[in-house]
């Protein structure tokens, strides 16, 4: 097996992605996102168990012209192939569970479960996550953007302390 | 002229042949930087490797100073650029959640998407807990619809807000990511432990 190279340096990585997201505006006059995504993953999974609760509820019915035929569900699926062709040139594709050496597996993936329910229900009252929003907001100045991206680092920060065993 | 996009370019078939490009590279990067990777995301909150911090600012200020320079030669119309609406009430209560759900789980939306594509098992069980979150927020959506719309205020912007040239405001936050760069590598000497 290949030993997994380093990771790059983060301002070089910075500048990656700010180009990325610059050729998005200038080729399309939009920035990135991910959140939304899930979001319609959420009513397609809904609507298999009943498209008339998808249909009633006045959230969820946003979603349903052209579900999948989104850009940023392209956008998501170059994400997952950038991610994984990334991840095979460095030998880190790697079944794993990212975790601190002081909790179980099973511990992790309890918190992992929960920290996502808390980030899905978040990122959907902000009306963007930290690409759709802190990310592409704050490359153009919007002034929700940038209340949002301090709300996010003040938040963790606050909780840090309290889940420190998974991750020290 | 730029957004090509919005002159009429090319239609919506190659937009979304462009959106999976753009996405290639975006998931690229990410990787590359580690963000695939929780531990290393979250050792962030712990002062212990501030690369999110380091990556997020840099990409801002490279996006930022691009459309800046990119306006004042006339090449791109900002006007015809999505400016993301305000909603001060729901974006800061929001960030605050969502800043909670990130020291928990470990991932933000994009960054889970990497981890997926990595073989990492808590990326796909935090994917679900998010889809699990959000139907949550659909389901209370009729009662939390007036907080979900609190704080409009349009597109607004910074230099609006501060009533400042939008120069000087790009100046001072690009004078606050190096110095935000600085304290960072000056908490990584003081605080780091073992590399992640």
């Amino acid at each position: 097996m290949k030993t997994e190279q380093k990771y790059w340096n983060p301002y070089l990585v910075g500048v990656g992605l700010g180009l990325t997201l610059l050729a998005a505006f200038v080729v399309m006059g939009r920035g990135l996102g991910a959140s939304s995504v899930i979001m319609r993953l959420t009513v397609l999974t809904t609507g298999i168990f009943s498209t008339e609760h998808v249909q009633a509820n006045p959230y969820f019915s946003e979603y349903t012209k052209d579900l999948l035929k989104d850009w940023l569900v392209f956008e998501v699926i170059g994400v997952l192939i950038g991610g994984f062709i990334s991840g095979a040139l460095a030998g880190r594709l790697k079944k794993e569970i990212g975790k601190g050496p002081n909790i179980s597996n099973r511990g992790r993936l309890i918190y992992a479960f929960a920290g996502g329910a808390i980030m899905g229900f978040g990122a959907r009252l902000a009306r963007g996550c930290t690409s759709g929003l802190a990310l592409t907001g704050g490359a153009t100045l919007a002034l929700g953007a940038w209340a949002f991206m301090f709300a996010v680092f003040g938040g963790a920060y606050a909780t840090a302390y309290f889940v420190r065993k998974q991750w020290i | 002229m730029a957004p090509f996009y919005k002159f009429g370019l090319f239609g919506d078939q190659t937009s979304l042949v462009i959106a999976l490009l753009i996405g290639i590279s975006f998931g690229f990067w990410l990787e590359r930087g580690g963000f695939g990777y929780s531990r290393k995301l979250a050792m962030q909150f712990y002062f212990q490797d501030l690369t999110v911090l380091k990556v997020m600012f840099s990409a801002i200020i490279t996006a930022m100073l691009g459309l800046m320079y990119l306006t004042l030669f006339g090449f791109l119309d900002i006007s015809r650029v999505y400016i993301n609406p305000t909603y001060m009430g729901a974006q800061v209560v929001g960030g605050l959640v969502l800043g909670v759900g990130f020291a928990i789980g470990g991932y933000c939306p994009g960054t889970s998407v990497v981890g997926v594509a990595t073989g990492k098992i808590d990326a796909i069980v935090y994917l679900a807990g998010a889809m699990f979150g959000m139907l949550v927020f659909g389901e209370l959506f009729p009662l939390l619809k007036n907080f979900y719309n609190s704080g409009f205020m349009g597109n607004a912007t910074l230099p609006e807000f501060f009533n400042l040239p939008t120069g000087l405001i790009g100046f001072l936050v690009v004078v606050m990511a190096v110095g935000m760069f600085l304290g960072g590598e000056w908490l990584e000497r003081k605080f780091r432990k073992d590399g992640v």
